[in-house]
C-alpha cells in the first residue's frame, strides 16, 4: 500500500468517525429528556466538530471551538440548568399535542427542502455582486501569510483594533452590571 | 489638523474624549467597589462622575473648536460627533445629578449605578463617532447593556424588575435584527465601512439587490426599536414607568439622541443611494410613531407613562427629519434634539420632585392644584409641557424646534408635505394631554389631604431651574443654537468633495 493511499484512508476514516458521531450525538441531544444529559451530548457534538475543523486545516477555529463552546458556553449552560432547577421535562417540551408535532415536522421538512434547493441552485451566489465574489475567490486562493492564525491575528490587532478594545469595555460593563444586579444587599432596609 | 486613522497613535488621539470617559469610568468603578455601600459613598462617586463628565465635555468643546478632521476610517472626526457627544453628556450629567438625590430617597445604594451611567454614555459617544457598522453595533450594545441594568436598579420594585427584563429580552431580540441587517449589508457590499458602503450603493447600484434590500429593512427595524418608534415601541411605556425616574429621563433623552444620531449618520453617509428603498419605511414609521404616541398618551393616567408615549411621538417628529436625509433636515434634527432633551429632562425632574418615596405620587391626580402649594414647580412644569407641545413664546425653544422641522420638511428636494401635515395635526392632538397637565396644576383646587411635595435637594432643583431657564432663553435667542446645529451636520461623500473643491 502506498503511503499516500494509506493517508487518504485514515483521513476518510477520521471524517466518517467524527461526522457520524456528531450526527448521532446531535440526535441524542434533541431526544434526551434530562437537560443535563442533553447538554453533555451537545458537548460531544462540539468536540466532533472541532475534529472536523482540524481536518480542514483550521486548527485555530478548532481550538476556539473547544475553548469557547465546549469550555465556556456549555459550562454556563450547565450552571443555568442546575441553578434554575427546571421542572419535569415533559412540561418543558416545545411541541405539544398532535398539531405541535405535525407543525414541527412540516417546518423541519421545509427547512430541509430549502437547504437542498439552495445547495443545488446558485441562488445565493447570484445575490453577491460579481466583483466581490471574484475578490473573495482570489483571497481564498492566495497563500496564507503568517501561518494559520496570521490572517486572524493581523486584522484583529491592526484594522479592527478599536473594535477589539471596545469589545473588552462592553464585556466589562456587562460584568459590572451583573454584579450590581446580583449582589446581596448588606444594609437593605 | 487631520488625523490619519491608520496610525494607532493618531487613532487614539482622534478617540480622545471617549477614552477619557472610559478610563475615568474604570477608575471610578474601582473606587465605587472599594467601600461598602452607603449613601455618602454613592454621593461621593456621583460627584466625581459629574466632574469626569464636565472634563469630557470640555475636551469635546476643545476638539470641536480646533476644526479637526480625519482620513476616512472607522470613526468620524466631525462636528456632528461633538454635537451629539455634548447632548449625551448633558443627559448623563442630568441623570447623575438627579440620581444622587433620587437614589438616596429610594434607598438605591450601589455607587456603581453612576458608573453604569458613565459606561452607557461612553457607548453613546462611540455611537456618535462610529463610521463602521461594526463600531455602531458595539456602541449600541455598550449603551444598551448598561441601560438594561440601570432600568432594573430598584430591586424593591417589581415594576422595575419587570421593565428591566422586558427591555433586556426585547432589546436582545432587536439586536438580532440589527446584526442580521449588518451581516446582509456586508454580504451585498463587501464592507462594514460607511464610506465603502456609500461608494458601492452610489447611483442606486444595489437598489434592486434583494440581499441589500432585506439588510436595509432589518437595519430599520433594529434602529426603530432603539429609538422607540411605533410599531417597535411596545417596551417603552413599561420600561419608562418601571425604571428609576432619573434613568427614565436618561433613556428618553440621551439614549434616544445617540441612537437617532447613528441612525441619521448611517442613512445620510452610507446609504444615499438606497434612499428610494428606505424612505418608504421611515415615512410610515414616522406617521405611526406620531399617531400612536400622541393618541395613546391622551388616555394615560400616570405621568411617567404619559411622558413615555410623548417620547414615542417625539421619535416620530425626529424621524421626519431623518426621512428628509438632507443637510437642512439634519440641522433641524440637531436643533430639535436639544430642545427635546432640555424639556424632557426638566419634566422628569419635576416628576421626581412631586413623587414620593417608593416611586409613588406619579399619577396625574397628584398634580391637581400644584400651583397653590408649589407655584415655582408648577410654572416650570408648565414651561416644559408647552415646550414639548411646541407652543410659541412660553414654550420657548420647543416652538422653534417644530418650526424648523416643518420648514425643512416642506423645503426638502422631495417635499414631505403629507408628513408635515401629520406632524401639525398630531401636535394639535398632543395639546390634549400637555394642556391637561397644565389645567390640572393651575385650575384645580388642591384636594384635601393631598401631601405637599417635599422640598427636594439642591441638585434636583438646579436641574429643573437650568432646564427651564435654558428652554426660555434659547426660545428668545435661538440664533446661536441654530448656527451650531448648522455647523454640526454629518456630511456625505459628495458634500465633502464639494467642500474640498470650494476650498481649492
Amino acid at each position: 500500500m502506498q503511503p499516500n493511499q494509506f493517508h487518504s484512508l485514515v483521513y476518510e476514516f477520521a471524517f466518517y468517525f467524527f461526522g457520524l458521531t456528531a450526527i448521532a450525538s446531535a440526535i441524542a441531544f434533541v431526544t434526551r429528556k434530562s437537560p443535563v444529559a442533553a447538554a453533555m451530548w451537545l458537548v460531544n457534538v462540539m468536540f466532533c466538530l472541532a475534529g472536523l475543523y482540524v481536518m480542514l486545516d483550521a486548527q485555530f477555529i478548532a481550538t476556539m471551538q473547544v475553548l469557547v463552546y465546549t469550555g465556556a458556553i456549555m459550562v454556563v449552560f450547565l450552571f443555568v440548568i442546575m441553578l434554575l432547577n427546571l421542572g419535569h421535562p415533559s412540561d418543558l417540551a416545545d411541541a405539544r399535542g398532535k398539531w405541535g408535532y405535525i407543525m414541527a415536522l412540516f417546518v423541519g421538512l421545509a427547512l430541509l427542502a430549502e437547504v437542498m434547493v439552495l445547495n443545488r441552485s446558485n441562488a445565493i451566489e447570484r445575490l453577491i455582486p460579481p466583483d466581490l465574489a471574484a475578490k473573495a475567490a482570489a483571497a481564498a486562493a492566495a497563500p496564507l501569510a503568517g501561518g494559520i492564525i496570521g490572517p486572524v491575528a493581523a486584522p484583529l490587532f491592526k484594522e479592527y483594533l478599536l473594535a477589539f478594545e471596545l469589545t473588552s469595555v462592553l464585556l466589562l460593563a456587562a460584568i459590572v452590571g451583573a454584579v450590581v444586579l446580583g449582589k446581596r444587599r448588606t444594609n437593605a432596609r | 489638523m487631520i488625523f490619519d486613522l491608520a496610525h494607532p497613535s493618531q487613532l487614539m488621539q482622534a478617540f480622545g474624549p471617549d477614552l477619557l470617559l472610559m478610563a475615568g469610568a474604570m477608575v471610578l468603578m474601582l473606587w465605587a467597589a472599594w467601600r461598602p455601600e452607603s449613601n455618602e459613598h454613592q454621593r461621593a462617586v456621583g460627584m466625581a462622575s459629574l466632574v469626569l463628565i464636565a472634563a469630557t465635555m470640555a475636551l469635546c468643546f476643545w476638539y470641536s473648536m480646533r476644526g479637526l478632521s480625519s482620513t476616512q476610517g472607522i470613526i468620524a472626526v466631525d462636528n456632528f460627533r461633538w454635537a451629539v457627544d455634548i447632548i449625551c453628556l448633558l443627559g448623563a450629567a442630568g441623570a447623575i445629578a438627579l440620581g444622587m438625590e433620587y437614589n438616596a430617597r429610594e434607598h438605591i445604594l450601589p455607587a456603581e449605578s453612576h458608573v453604569l451611567v458613565l459606561f452607557a454614555t461612553s457607548g453613546m459617544m462611540v455611537l456618535a463617532a462610529a463610521r463602521d457598522l461594526m463600531i455602531v453595533f458595539l456602541g449600541i450594545e455598550l449603551m444598551s447593556v448598561a441601560i438594561y441594568v440601570l432600568a432594573g436598579l430598584n430591586r424593591r420594585s417589581a415594576k422595575s424588575a419587570e421593565g428591566s427584563l422586558k427591555y433586556f429580552l426585547l432589546g436582545a431580540f432587536a439586536t438580532g435584527f440589527l446584526l442580521y441587517g449588518i451581516a446582509l449589508v456586508y454580504g451585498a457590499t463587501g464592507s462594514t465601512s460607511l464610506v465603502e458602503i456609500s461608494r458601492r450603493t452610489a447611483g442606486q447600484a444595489l437598489l434592486l439587490n434583494p440581499m441589500m434590500l432585506v439588510g436595509t429593512g432589518l437595519l430599520v427595524i433594529g434602529f426603530g426599536f432603539k429609538i422607540a418608534a411605533a410599531p417597535f415601541h411596545m417596551w417603552a411605556p413599561d420600561v419608562y414607568e418601571g425604571a428609576p425616574t432619573p434613568i427614565t429621563a436618561f433613556m428618553a433623552t440621551a439614549v434616544k439622541a445617540a441612537a437617532f444620531a447613528t441612525f441619521l449618520r448611517v442613512w445620510v453617509e452610507a446609504m444615499p443611494g438606497m434612499g428610494a428603498a428606505w424612505l418608504g419605511p421611515i415615512w410610515w414609521l414616522a406617521v405611526a410613531a406620531m399617531f400612536i404616541g400622541n393618541v395613546v398618551a391622551l388616555s394615560q393616567r400616570n405621568l411617567k407613562r404619559l411622558l413615555a408615549y410623548s417620547s414615542i411621538a417625539h421619535s416620530g417628529y425626529l424621524l421626519v427629519a431623518v426621512a428628509e436625509g438632507t443637510t437642512r433636515g439634519a440641522t433641524a434634527f440637531l436643533f430639535y434634539l436639544v430642545a427635546y432633551t432640555l424639556a424632557s429632562f426638566g419634566a422628569f425632574a419635576v416628576v421626581i420632585m412631586v413623587g414620593r418615596e417608593g416611586d409613588a405620587n406619579n399619577d396625574l391626580v397628584d398634580y391637581e392644584g400644584l400651583w397653590h402649594v408649589r407655584p415655582a414647580l408648577a410654572l416650570a412644569m408648565g414651561v416644559f409641557m408647552l415646550s414639548l407641545m411646541g407652543f410659541p413664546v412660553f414654550g420657548g425653544v420647543g416652538f422653534f424646534g417644530k418650526w424648523y422641522l416643518l420648514t425643512a420638511a416642506i423645503n426638502a428636494p422631495r417635499p414631505l408635505i403629507v408628513l408635515a401635515v401629520v406632524l401639525v395635526m398630531t401636535s394639535v392632538v398632543s395639546a390634549g394631554y400637555y394642556l391637561n397637565v397644565i389645567r390640572l396644576m393651575f385650575m384645580k383646587a388642591r384636594p384635601d389631604g393631598a401631601p405637599v411635595p417635599e422640598r427636594a435637594g439642591g441638585l434636583t432643583r438646579s436641574v429643573v431651574f437650568i432646564a427651564a431657564a435654558a428652554v426660555l432663553i434659547l426660545g428668545i435667542v435661538p440664533g446661536r443654537l441654530i448656527n451650531w446645529s448648522r455647523d454640526s451636520v454629518p456630511r456625505t461623500q459628495q458634500m465633502e468633495a464639494a467642500a474640498a473643491n470650494a476650498v481649492h
